[in-house]
């Protein structure tokens, strides 16, 4: 079903394309050697190219290059071997040269594409325009002076990725889509920590809205700056709603940059005055143009990781779990390291259910992520082969996670400490039966007389009695064994 | 020719310098003539000719990636016409 | 301390090494001579004397030693383009009025390292932006050179002429410059004294006050090119710091001054002799063709075809990189601040107070030819044009060994002469811009005097990286010109 948003006139069509700025994982910045990370005092990741002192150069970080072929080879997208570096020029405070070192001509990724799944099953493939290399700004603080702003520059100069995608979204949804699986593939390659609350991963937002069926695109707007996939899910919808309003009531949407109120759900424009903006690109000539060997870049290549995708496919070859299963298990690259420990070499069956089910639970109510895990996958595929051997049943097993939940002891300690071993010897079973026999011989007379339902009974009778340890196939064997004497 | 006001209070207004209204007009004229004098680049046949870019010489060089750099602020903050603890300082901006 | 201005930086060098003059007294000599004729000259924008004692007395604990590098205890001067730690930095400029840099720029990084004094930061066109040092916020420099029989103030060239009238008048023994469409030459030209501008590359930009990013050289001024070889060898080097650095040794230059001419050929551009250029810098050319010819060079005519163009696709070039370089001025870092209500209020207060007027057209032109539909007509074509500018001279270098031409197309004008028209200025640059252009080394090396007793320079043009070749025929120039004549304003006669 295409998503349609029904005015007066009746329905219309979204067309969004997205401007994502993934902040690259470095140690330094892409032109200084001050370091990238995040916080720090004020003004202290700053070397005095960042705060655009006279004579200073930039020198271009080999890594940040590395980053973005790795994101473009993620991407499925074109390498280029050449590409330059310009300045696009424009006053603010918080760029101290005033000018931001960009690709704005030559980027050095080219077309590419992204598949992503949509929660019908259904999968869409979102085109990727280009990547290119570009230096971020410092901050603005505005809330601490009535009549000052201050100007912090430790993020001047950290290097970020543009990933501009083709206007080929037609959904709110597709947009959230696009941008997780975004952030999946650039985690999983270790380009950029995906964290949108931090800002290393933002996005521009154009929206334009049409006719289903016709051609061209309408006047976009560009909602800047939004800071997490929700947000920019509502922005659209309140944007389209927006521009909808205005074109039916026969007027011009005017091409401008808005902002994303999200307290009130609206958008508005962020300057009035677009005569003030004239880039005026021109290559920097500070620096050479960027040229890097395809056997670098088959290196670089031969180096990545499984991407979400092929190891999605792999799983679900090596391991039998359904399509599904295989996405929730590969959506984090930790998630799918951790499941193949535990499944590897165990019941794979065993441990997907106990890994979508128990552990998942687990770690939903103790607020952990698999990184901090509070069992680790060696823990877990103890856990699972103490099932595997009958040593203890499945029941007995969820009290023993909880437990190593909450102690971090080892399944096979735990099992041991509180004597859980599953009882396998028949003459033990046989005797708790006798005795659950002998105190309920009217059960048992009802029973012989046809009620087959009192075999449960007996069953978690006798469990009850063995504290649960008994081991359950035998139980219901020697149950009917005896029961038919 | 002389570059008209608007267009000379356009480059201005882009190049932040401000102007007084006196200037404009000689500065239309000043700019003006270097700007006719330039025109005679059009006389040039380029068809095919590629930009130059650099002169060429330096073979193209990437940096390690290490912090070699930072935890300076004396030094960034040291000709600062306006500090406010570790800041820089401007006017208030209002977005 | 007579006899102590007749050094050159070679023979001082020498004298030091020998322990028959001390650093000390060296230096003192040279701030003394500052102290008696710059403030008439202006040569200087800040002047270092304790500084320059404190290092003076260590260069002679050195030099008891039996130690020292190339330079140790060799008074000079710093243009005051390049960042010095701790010293005031202008760029002859109100916006960098009160700027010291904490940190000290690749090029006198090296002279340190290797020993020299510095007496202080040297006067220049703001930014580097004139050929006459009339562009100062800190006033117009004074060429120590006179018109025979007459007191008018004539211009030392610029944008170096506080460097190039420093070295004339003996108040620094050598100095640094920088080169951006001749900003060496012209002034070397103008005060009778040798000034080299490197192969694009040979010397680190890092810590030097850019003007045009492609274009901007630093270089060696002396009175005479084997100091300038010392200067140069010192100053020379692969910087890490600079994107544009190149990675190729730097050669023994002052031993390529005695290798000659013989055998090479020398190419003579056609296009060189200008409509109006007066008929002596035409004789003195014809001199110089004679002198190489007569040690054993052969001459070729070549020709330049583009160099008409050189001119006009500078000033797109370097206009629209410097109004992008200059941005960084906006009084919020560093710098002279003018208060403003608002941002914008603030960067343009400051900017309109703190560039000075040919600055300020400067910026205004870069920003138009970069200006959203103009960049293809301006910038792009500017840059293409550079390319066939630098084919030119690759071809001809196919036939020739270095190129022969007069630095500039006239001596050295009155201050009060100053044409009105700023593109009449520019075309000072006319013989000094294409090899910028290219990115080729050039030097200029004194020739002659004119009719009115001003020096006149000859432009040695050469092959990348080629500056021994030019420092050897630029020596057979010097030896034939024999040029010891000194201005009228000079160390060691009274002002």
């Amino acid at each position: 079903m295409s998503y349609r948003i029904t005015g007066n006139t009746g329905e219309w069509e979204i067309v969004v394309g997205l401007e994502v700025h993934a902040q690259v994982i470095s140690q330094a910045k892409l032109f200084s050697g001050a370091s990238a990370s995040y916080g720090g005092e004020p003004n202290t990741h700053v070397s005095l190219i960042d705060a655009g002192f006279p004579g200073m150069l930039p020198v271009l970080n080999q890594e940040c290059v590395a980053q973005a072929v790795r994101t473009g080879l993620g991407l499925n997208a074109q390498i280029n071997l050449f590409s330059r570096f310009d300045r696009k020029n424009y006053f603010y405070a918080d760029l101290p040269t005033g000018y931001q070192i960009s690709q704005f001509a030559h980027p050095i990724v080219g077309e590419g594409k992204v598949l992503v799944d949509l929660a019908d099953g259904s999968t869409r493939e979102i085109g990727v325009t280009r990547l290119h290399l570009e230096q971020d700004a410092g901050k603005s603080i505005h809330d601490q002076d009535p009549t000052r702003s201050f100007i912090d520059l430790n993020r001047a100069g950290v290097a970020l990725m543009e990933i501009v995608s083709e206007p080929d979204i037609r959904s709110p949804e597709e947009a959230g889509a696009y941008l997780r699986k975004l952030r999946q593939i650039l985690r999983y390659i270790d380009t950029c920590d995906g964290n949108m609350e931090e800002g290393s991963m933002r996005a521009d937002v154009n929206v334009s809205v049409r006719k289903p069926g016709e051609e061209g695109y309408r006047t976009r707007c560009e909602i800047k700056n939004v800071n997490s996939i929700r947000y920019v899910m509502q922005s659209i919808e309140v944007e389209a709603q927006r521009q909808i309003e205005i074109w039916e009531a026969g007027g011009e949407v005017d091409q401008e940059t808005r902002l994303f109120d999200h307290v009130r759900s609206e958008t508005r424009s962020l300057r009035s005055k677009e005569d003030a903006h004239d880039y005026r690109y021109f290559p920097d000539p500070d620096l050479l143009p960027l040229i890097i060997e395809q056997s670098w870049v088959d290196e670089l290549e031969a180096a990545l990781p499984e991407l979400p995708e092929a190891k999605r496919d792999r799983l679900e070859r090596e391991y039998g779990v359904s399509r599904y299963e295989a996405s929730v298990l590969t959506a984090e690259q930790a998630v799918a390291d951790f499941y193949e420990t535990v499944a590897k070499g165990a019941d794979a069956r065993l441990a997907t259910n106990w890994m979508l089910g128990d552990f998942f639970a687990a770690l939903n109510r103790t607020g952990r992520s698999i990184e901090d895990s509070p069992v680790s996958a060696e823990g877990l595929r103890e856990l699972l082969s103490l099932i595997s051997d009958s040593t203890i049943n499945g029941k007995i097993a969820k009290e023993v996670l909880e437990d190593m939940v909450e102690t971090g002891e080892s399944a096979s300690a735990i099992v041991e400490r509180k004597g859980l071993r599953q009882v396998t010897d028949t003459g033990a079973i046989e005797s708790s039966i006798r005795d659950i026999l002998a105190a309920n011989a009217d059960k048992v007379a009802e029973f012989k007389s046809g009620k087959d339902k009192l075999f449960g009974f007996f069953v978690g009778q006798t469990m009850k009695a063995m504290k649960g340890k008994g081991n359950p196939a035998l139980v219901n064997e020697t149950l009917k064994k005896l029961l038919s004497e | 020719m002389s570059l008209d006001a608007k267009t000379v209070t356009r480059i201005a207004r882009l190049a932040r310098i401000g102007l007084e209204p006196g200037e404009v007009d000689s500065l239309g004229k000043d700019m003006g003539s270097i700007i006719d004098w330039v025109e005679q680049l059009n006389e040039v046949d380029v068809t095919d000719v590629p930009p130059m870019i650099g002169t060429g010489l330096a073979t193209p060089r990437l940096r390690e990636d290490r912090v070699t750099d930072g935890n300076r602020r004396d030094d960034v903050l040291s000709n600062a016409p306006d500090r406010e603890g570790p800041f820089y300082t401007v006017p208030k901006v209002v977005e | 301390m007579s006899g102590m201005h007749d050094f050159t930086l070679a023979s001082a060098r020498d004298a030091l090494k020998a322990r028959k003059i001390s650093a000390v007294e060296l230096t003192n000599a040279h701030l003394d001579a500052i102290e008696r004729l710059d403030g008439r000259l202006n040569s200087f924008i800040t002047r270092t004397p304790d500084q320059a004692r404190v290092a003076a007395k260590a260069a002679d604990d050195i030099l008891a030693k039996g130690e020292g590098g190339a330079l140790t205890g060799i008074p000079l001067g710093i243009k005051d383009l390049f960042c010095t730690n701790g010293v005031r930095t202008t760029a002859a400029s109100k916006i960098l009025g009160n700027f010291v840099p904490p940190y000290e720029s690749t090029v006198t990084s090296n002279l340190l390292r290797d020993g020299a004094v510095f007496l202080g930061k040297l006067n220049l066109d703001e930014f580097a932006m004139g050929s006459a040092n009339l562009n100062s916020a800190f006033g117009p420099v004074e060429n120590p050179w006179k018109r025979n029989g007459s007191d008018a103030k004539l211009v030392p060239g610029g944008s170096s002429g506080g460097s190039a009238a420093a070295v004339a008048a003996g108040l620094v023994l050598g100095a640094t410059g920088t080169d951006t469409g001749g900003s060496i030459r012209q002034p070397a030209a103008f005060t009778g004294i040798a000034g080299i501008k490197p192969t694009y590359g040979r010397c680190s930009r890092f810590g030097t006050i850019a003007f045009a990013s492609s274009l901007d050289q630093a270089g060696p001024m002396a009175r005479n090119l084997q100091d300038c070889a010392i200067l140069l060898e010192s100053m020379a080097g692969f910087d890490e710091r600079d994107s544009t650095s190149v990675n190729t040794p730097v050669p023994n230059y002052e031993a390529a001054l005695t290798r000659g001419v013989k055998g090479l050929r020398v190419g003579i551009p056609k296009e060189y002799h200008a409509p109006g250029m007066p008929a002596e810098i035409e004789a003195l050319w014809q001199q110089g063709i004679n002198w190489l010819k007569a040690a054993g060079a052969e001459v070729v005519e070549v020709s330049l075809p583009h160099t008409k163009y050189g001119l006009p696709t500078y000033y797109i070039a370097a206009l629209a990189e410097a109004s992008s370089n200059l941005a960084r001025y906006d009084g919020v870092r560093f710098g002279e601040r003018v208060k403003g209500d608002s941002l914008d209020a603030l960067y343009e207060a400051t900017r309109a107070a703190g560039f000075g007027e040919e600055v300020k057209r400067r910026i205004l032109i870069g920003t138009h030819v970069l200006s959203s539909g103009y960049y293809d007509a301006y910038y792009l074509r500017a840059q293409k044009v550079r390319t066939l500018i630098q084919r030119d001279f690759l071809n001809a270098f196919e036939k020739v060994d270095f190129l022969l031409t007069p630095t500039a197309p006239s001596s050295a004008f009155a201050q009060d002469e100053k044409p009105t028209d700023p593109v009449q200025m520019y075309l000072n640059d006319i013989f000094t811009v294409p090899a910028s252009m290219a990115g080729v080394p050039a030097l200029s090396v004194p020739a002659g005097l004119d009719a009115q007793g001003v020096p006149l320079g000859l432009q040695l043009i050469g092959k990348f990286f080629d500056e021994e070749t030019l420092i050897a025929a630029g020596h057979v120039i010097e030896q034939a010109a024999s040029f010891t004549h000194r201005p009228a304003i000079h160390a060691g006669v009274s002002a």
